[in-house]
C-alpha cells in the first residue's frame, strides 16, 4: 500500500466516525421519534384493557393498503438514500432524480391513505367510534402529517440538488434532509404491525 | 449479484421481504405470543436496517447509534410488556 493510493481512495482510508447531516436535525429526530414512542406505547398498553375490543376493530383495517404504503415509503427511503450517495461519488445528475423518486414515493403514500380514510369515513366510521379507531386515526394522522413534512423537506433539497449543490466535499444539507426522511420510514416499520396486524 | 455489495440495496431488498412475511403472517390470521414475538422480530431488524444502512449510523459516533438503537430496544420492549399484560 503506498501512500498516493491512499490519498486517491479516499472510501479506503480508515474513516473518522461522523455524523451525517447536521447535529440540530438528529435532535429533532429524536424529539419526534421520542413523541411516537409514547404513542405506540399508548396504543399497545390501551389495547391490554380493551383486548376484544382492538382484536375485532383491528380485522376491519385495510392490511393490504398498509403493507402498500410500507412498500412506497421503504422504496422512497431507498432511493433517497441513493441520491446521498450519487452525492458522495459527485454523480450530480442522479441526486435530483433520485430525491424526486423519493418524493413520488411520498406522494404515493399520501394517495392510498386518502383512499383508506376515504374508505373508513365513508362507512362512517369517526375518531370518537371506538378506542381501537380513536387510536388509528390519531396515530396513522399524526404520521401522515410527518410524511407531508418530509415531503416539503424532499422538495427544498430537491431544488438545491437541482442547482448541483450537493457534491462529495458538502452533502449536509442533504444528509439532513434524508435523515429526516428515514425517520418518517422508521415510524411507519414499527407503526404498521402494531395498528394493522399484531394481535 | 454486484448490486447487493451496496449495503442500502441489501437493506431495501430484506425490508421488502421482512415486509411481505408480516403481510402474510396478518392474511392467515396469526395470533398470540408467538405471532407477537415474530412480529416484533421481523420490525426490529427491519427498524435497525433503516438505522444503520439508510440512516447510516453504522460509522457515525457510538452516542448517536446508542440512542437510536436505544430507542428502537425501548419502543419493543414497551409493546412486547403491553402485549405480554394482555395474554395474561
Amino acid at each position: 500500500m503506498s501512500h498516493a493510493s491512499t490519498l486517491t481512495l479516499p472510501s479506503e482510508a480508515p474513516a473518522a466516525r461522523r455524523l451525517p447531516g447536521d447535529l440540530a436535525i438528529w435532535v429533532f429526530i429524536l424529539s419526534e421519534m421520542l413523541v411516537f414512542a409514547v404513542f405506540f406505547a399508548a396504543y399497545a398498553f390501551a389495547r391490554a384493557k380493551n383486548v376484544e375490543l382492538f382484536n375485532e376493530f383491528q380485522q376491519t383495517v385495510n392490511r393490504d393498503l398498509g403493507a402498500l404504503n410500507t412498500f412506497l415509503l421503504i422504496t422512497g427511503s431507498w432511493f433517497v438514500v441513493r441520491a446521498v450517495q450519487a452525492a458522495h461519488r459527485d454523480d450530480l445528475p442522479a441526486v435530483p432524480r433520485n430525491i424526486l423518486l423519493g418524493f413520488l414515493c411520498g406522494g404515493g403514500f399520501l394517495v392510498v391513505k386518502v383512499i383508506e380514510y376515504a374508505a373508513k369515513f365513508g362507512a362512517g366510521i369517526t375518531m370518537s367510534t371506538n378506542t381501537f379507531y380513536m387510536f388509528y386515526i390519531s396515530l396513522t394522522f399524526f404520521h401522515f402529517m410527518h410524511v407531508i413534512l418530509g415531503m416539503v423537506i424532499l422538495a427544498v433539497i430537491w431544488t438545491h440538488a437541482r442547482k448541483g449543490a450537493y457534491t462529495r466535499k458538502d452533502a449536509h444539507g442533504l444528509e439532513s434532509g434524508a435523515a429526516y426522511w428515514h425517520m418518517v420510514d422508521l415510524l411507519w416499520i414499527i407503526l404498521f404491525p402494531l395498528v394493522y396486524v399484531m394481535r | 449479484m454486484v448490486m447487493l455489495k451496496n449495503p442500502a440495496h441489501r437493506a431495501w431488498l430484506v425490508l421488502m421481504v421482512a415486509t411481505v412475511i408480516t403481510w402474510y403472517l396478518g392474511e392467515v390470521g396469526a395470533a398470540g405470543t408467538s405471532a407477537i414475538v415474530a412480529m416484533l422480530v421481523i420490525a426490529f431488524i427491519k427498524g435497525r436496517l433503516v438505522i444503520l444502512d439508510f440512516m447510516e449510523l453504522r460509522e457515525a459516533p457510538r452516542l448517536w447509534r446508542i440512542l437510536l438503537e436505544g430507542w428502537l430496544i425501548l419502543v419493543s420492549g414497551l409493546i412486547l410488556l403491553a402485549y405480554w399484560m394482555s395474554l395474561r
